[in-house]
């Protein structure tokens, strides 16, 4: 391994991942519990979270599965919600780009919010490591985060049959995202890039196979950057 | 709601699987060192403060456990959970309150 090198940080990340491990468990334990309350067999609750390892996207699908959506628009609408990994592909890139492709490829099944969020500060604070370094670091703050959420959705998988309607998981969904969205709304233009969003997607509930939650991520999404840049027009006129 | 076919199912497993990884791969691998076009990055950071939202905000207002009826207690776990993430940018804390509201109202209410 070429990482041996750069144990150190592999530590480092490692202590800078675990904090995360409180948001897998969980989350995973959620997923695990919906998943089989939809109707899925453990085979097929652990293929989905070991091969796609993306929890939001995970949840989008299968909640968009129940409402009896059609395939293609439930596949790209899981994978619009996933859009923000290819953000953190992207701003990754000019840490990590010069490392041999099989590591790359490896890294990218790993860019999820946490990893992203530990190594864009790490990478922005020590700008001297080394590439090696950097992708010990990367893979560090991953290690104590994938196996508790592969193992938690198995255990909640293995419990979900189990719990009754009254503990109320229907609502665990909006709960989750809704938590998870406060501190995604840093700025003006995100908060007006959701509430965008939340108009068109109670505006076009009537539209067919829930092709309503696809305009209106575009519409939100669209209104977030134009926000933007006249934001940072008006920064410059001033 | 109704079960979900396990052909489907797989399609969208097998899709997902091969989606998401290409998402992930696309800049990391095929891009290298090369720049990218500032209003494709400036689209990708509102993706998923405008697709989250978008998805949750008809199960909050027309909740399916109610048969499409608001509800006080599905609104009021919804509004904590937002309120405590942008107060105290804590993801753990505002799932807690927003369950905790969640439980305590229908509790009271039933």
């Amino acid at each position: 391994m070429a990482f041996t090198t750069s144990n150190s940080f592999y530590w480092k990340g490692f202590r800078d991942g675990s904090p995360f491990v409180l948001v897998a468990i969980p989350f995973g334990t959620l997923f695990g519990v919906l998943a089989t309350e939809a109707g899925l067999d453990i085979v097929q609750t652990m293929t989905f979270t070991a091969t796609v390892f993306a929890g939001a996207a995970q949840f989008t699908a299968l909640q968009l599965l129940q409402e009896e959506t059609p395939t293609l628009i439930v596949l790209a609408s899981a994978l619009a919600v996933n859009l923000r990994v290819a953000m953190y592909s992207a701003a990754l890139t000019p840490y990590l780009g010069g490392a041999p492709l099989w590591q790359r490829a490896v890294a990218a099944y790993f860019v999820v919010d946490q990893s992203y969020a530990c190594s864009t500060v790490q990478f922005e604070k020590e700008p001297d490591m080394t590439v090696p370094q950097r992708m010990a670091y990367f893979f560090g703050s991953i290690s104590p985060i994938a196996p508790l959420w592969y193992l938690c959705t198995y255990l909640g998988a293995v419990l979900g049959t189990q719990i009754p309607d009254s503990w109320a998981l229907d609502f665990a969904l909006p709960i989750t995202f809704l938590a998870m969205l406060g501190p995604m709304l840093r700025t003006l233009p995100h908060v007006i890039a959701a509430l965008v969003a939340i108009v068109v997607a109670l505006l076009t509930t009537a539209v067919p196979y829930n092709l309503g939650l696809l305009i209106a991520g575009c519409i939100g999404m669209m209104a977030g950057a134009q926000a933007e840049v006249m934001l940072e027009r008006r920064k410059v006129q001033a | 709601m109704s079960s979900i076919d396990p052909t489907t199912m797989w399609i969208v497993i097998v899709g997902m699987a091969v989606g998401s990884f290409v998402l992930r791969f696309v800049f990391i691998g095929f891009v290298g060192d090369r720049a990218m076009p500032p209003w494709l990055l400036r689209h990708l950071r509102y993706t998923a403060v405008a697709i989250l939202p978008a998805l949750i905000a008809p199960l909050v207002v027309w909740p399916a456990a109610t048969g499409g009826q608001p509800d006080l207690p599905r609104t009021s776990a919804a509004t904590v959970a937002l309120v405590v993430g942008l107060l105290t940018k804590n993801v753990i804390a505002a799932i807690f309150s927003g369950a905790a509201t969640l439980y305590g109202l229908l509790y009271l209410i039933g």
